[in-house]
C-alpha cells in the first residue's frame, strides 16, 4: 500500500493542507493589515506608514516584532487563566473557519456538508473572546465594552442566519462548494446570487461590519467612550491575537460574501476560466470596502445599532426568507430562486 | 483501539468532567465556562455519531446564544458565596432525590429503546431510509414534513410563553422620557444648525 494512502499519511497531508491556508492567510492578513491602514490614510489625505521597506511594506512585521518582545502586562485583579485564554480562543476561531471556505473548485481543506453552519456556529463563538477578556480584566471600561459586544454580536447574527437562510434555499445544500456551484450559469456575474438577492447583500454588509466590530458599529471598543472596550488591559502578544483574530474575521467575512452573493471562485465573465484568482479578487474588492467604510462613515449610537438590529434588519431578512420559499416553490423569475430544478 | 473510539473517549470524558466542574466551580462565571465546554464535547459526541447538523446546532443555539446570555447575567450578579453554601445541607435530600429521579427516568427510556419487544419496529418507522440521505435532510423530513403539526403547536406554545414573559415585564413608565426615532430622522438640519464665519483673532 502505498504510504499517502495510509491513516499517517494522510494525516500529514492534512497537517500539511492546514498549515499551507495558515500561514498564506496569515501572511495574506499582514498585508492587508498594511492596506486597511493605507487606505484610511488616503481617505484622511495622510501618507500612512511609509517608512519600514519599501512603501512602508514591512510595516506590519515591524508591528508584528514590536508585540512579542514587549512585556506582558496582568492587571493585579485579573482572573489570569480567563485573562490568557481570551485571545487565544479570539485567534483559534478566527483561524479554524478558514477550514472550510473553498478557494477554488476542490481547493479546501475540509469540505464539509454543513460548511455555512459550522461557519455560522464558529462566528457566534467569537462573542467569547471579547466577554471572557472584558471580564477577566476586572475593571470597568473592558467590563462595558463587553456587555455592549455581547448584545451587538447576538443581535447581528439573528439577521445573519436569516440572510443565510434565504442563499440556502435558493441552493438547496448546506455545502459552500455547492453554494458555489449553484451559482455558476452562462451569464456570467449575473447568475450570482447577488441579482435575485440583492437588498440582502447590503443587509449582510452591514450586519457582517456590526458582527465584527468594525467602524462604523465598533461602540465595543469605542476609545472616545469606552477608552479601547474589552482590550484596554492587554498589552504584547494577547493583544496581538486579538488583533489578528478581529482582522481574521473580517477577511473571512470578505470570503463569505464573495462565495454567497458573488460567484466565490467563478469568473465574472463567461468564457474566461474560473480560478482561485477571481477568489482573492473578490475577497480584496470587499476588503477595500471594509476599510472605506472605516474610514468615511461616523460611529453609530448604541440604541440606534440595537434599533437597527432588531427592528429593521431582522423583521426584513425574516420577510426575505418567507419571500424567496414561495418564489422557489412556485419556481418564478425563470427558476432563479431554484437553482437545485435548473441545475445551476 | 481505532481512532474514532480514542476520539469518543477524549469528548466523553471532557464532558464529564467539565460537567462536574459546572457544580464544583466556586465562581459562577467559571461554572458557565465550565458548561460551554460540556456543550462543546457534547457537540463532539454529535459528531461522532453522524449527526452533525444536530451538532452545529447544538454550537449555534446553546453555546452562541443561551449560553451568552447565561455569562450575560451572571456576571452582573454580586453573588454572596457565604450565603449560597449556608442552604447547602438543608437543599441537599431535595437534590439528591431529584438526580435519582432524573437518573431513573433516564435508564427507563434507555432500556425501553434498547430491549422492549416492540422496539426495533418503532425506531424504524421513526428514522427515514438511511441510504443517500444527509441526516440536515432527513432531520427536515420528519420535522417539517412529517410532523408538521406537532412541531408548529411547540412552536405556539413557546410563542405564547415569550408573549406572556413580555407582558409581565412590561410596564410604560410616565416620568421617563422616550427618543422618538421617526422624530429625531426627521429634524431638519437647517433650523438645527446655524453656520458663523468667525472671524481670525476675534471670537463670537
Amino acid at each position: 500500500m502505498d504510504f499517502w494512502d495510509g491513516n499517517f499519511g494522510v494525516f500529514l497531508i492534512i497537517l500539511a493542507q492546514c498549515l499551507a491556508v495558515t500561514v498564506s492567510v496569515l501572511v495574506a492578513l499582514a498585508f492587508l493589515m498594511y492596506a486597511d491602514r493605507k487606505v484610511w490614510a488616503a481617505v484622511q489625505m495622510r501618507k500612512g506608514p511609509n517608512v519600514v521597506g519599501v512603501f512602508g511594506l514591512m510595516q506590519s512585521f515591524a508591528d508584528f516584532l514590536k508585540y512579542i518582545v514587549k512585556e506582558v502586562v496582568v492587571p493585579a485583579g485579573a482572573d489570569k487563566t480567563v485573562f490568557y485564554l481570551a485571545p487565544m480562543i479570539t485567534f483559534v476561531l478566527a483561524v479554524i473557519s478558514w477550514a472550510v471556505i473553498p478557494f477554488a473548485d476542490g481547493w479546501v481543506v475540509a469540505n464539509l456538508n454543513i460548511g455555512i453552519l459550522y461557519i455560522f456556529a464558529i462566528s457566534s463563538l467569537e462573542v467569547y473572546g471579547v466577554i471572557m477578556g472584558g471580564w477577566a480584566s476586572n475593571s470597568k471600561y473592558p467590563f462595558l465594552g463587553s456587555l455592549r459586544s455581547a448584545a451587538q454580536m447576538i443581535s447581528y447574527e439573528v439577521s445573519i442566519g436569516f440572510i443565510i437562510v434565504g442563499v440556502l434555499i435558493s441552493t438547496g445544500s448546506l455545502n459552500l462548494s455547492e453554494i458555489v456551484r449553484a451559482q455558476d450559469g452562462s451569464y456570467g456575474l449575473f447568475s450570482w446570487y447577488w441579482l435575485p438577492h440583492f437588498p440582502m447583500v447590503f443587509l449582510f454588509f452591514i450586519s457582517a461590519l456590526a458582527e465584527t466590530n468594525r467602524p462604523p458599529f465598533d461602540l465595543p471598543e469605542a476609545e472616545a467612550e469606552l477608552v479601547a472596550g474589552y482590550q484596554v488591559e492587554y498589552s504584547s502578544t494577547p493583544f496581538l491575537l486579538f488583533m489578528i483574530g478581529e482582522l481574521m474575521a473580517v477577511v473571512l467575512m470578505c470570503a463569505l460574501i464573495s462565495i454567497l452573493f458573488f460567484g466565490g471562485w467563478l469568473s465574472p465573465i463567461p468564457g474566461l476560466p474560473d480560478g482561485v484568482l477571481w477568489f482573492v479578487l473578490k475577497i480584496l474588492f470587499f476588503f477595500f470596502i471594509f476599510a472605506m467604510t472605516k474610514a468615511i462613515v461616523p460611529r453609530f449610537r448604541y440604541d440606534q445599532l440595537m434599533r437597527i438590529g432588531w427592528k429593521v434588519f431582522l423583521p426584513l431578512s425574516l420577510g426575505w426568507v418567507v419571500m424567496v420559499s414561495v418564489f422557489a416553490q412556485y419556481g418564478w423569475f425563470w427558476g432563479a430562486y431554484a437553482r437545485w430544478t435548473t441545475g445551476g | 483501539m481505532t481512532v474514532a473510539a480514542v476520539i469518543f473517549y477524549l469528548f466523553a470524558c471532557t464532558a464529564v468532567a467539565s460537567g462536574l466542574f459546572v457544580v464544583l466551580a466556586r465562581n459562577p462565571v467559571h461554572s458557565v465556562l465550565w458548561l460551554i465546554l460540556t456543550f462543546f464535547s457534547a457537540a463532539g459526541l454529535f459528531v461522532l455519531m453522524g449527526a452533525e447538523f444536530v451538532a452545529m446546532l447544538l454550537v449555534i443555539v446553546y453555546v452562541g446564544a443561551v449560553a451568552v446570555l447565561f455569562l450575560f447575567v451572571v456576571m452582573m450578579l454580586d453573588v454572596d458565596f457565604v450565603e449560597l453554601k449556608q442552604g447547602l445541607a438543608q437543599h441537599m435530600p431535595v437534590a439528591l432525590l431529584i438526580g435519582v429521579v432524573l437518573i431513573m427516568e433516564l435508564i427507563l427510556v434507555i432500556g425501553v429503546t434498547l430491549w422492549a419487544d416492540d422496539s426495533s419496529p418503532l425506531r424504524v418507522a421513526m428514522a427515514p431510509a438511511p441510504e443517500a440521505i444527509e441526516n440536515t435532510q432527513a432531520l427536515g423530513q420528519i420535522i417539517y414534513t412529517d410532523f408538521i403539526y406537532l412541531f408548529q403547536s411547540a412552536g405556539l406554545i413557546l410563542f405564547v410563553a415569550m408573549v406572556g414573559a413580555i407582558v409581565l415585564t412590561l410596564r410604560h413608565r410616565s416620568d421617563v422620557k422616550r427618543q422618538s426615532v421617526v422624530f429625531q430622522m426627521h429634524r431638519d438640519p437647517a433650523e438645527a444648525i446655524v453656520m458663523k464665519d468667525v472671524k481670525p483673532g476675534q471670537g463670537l
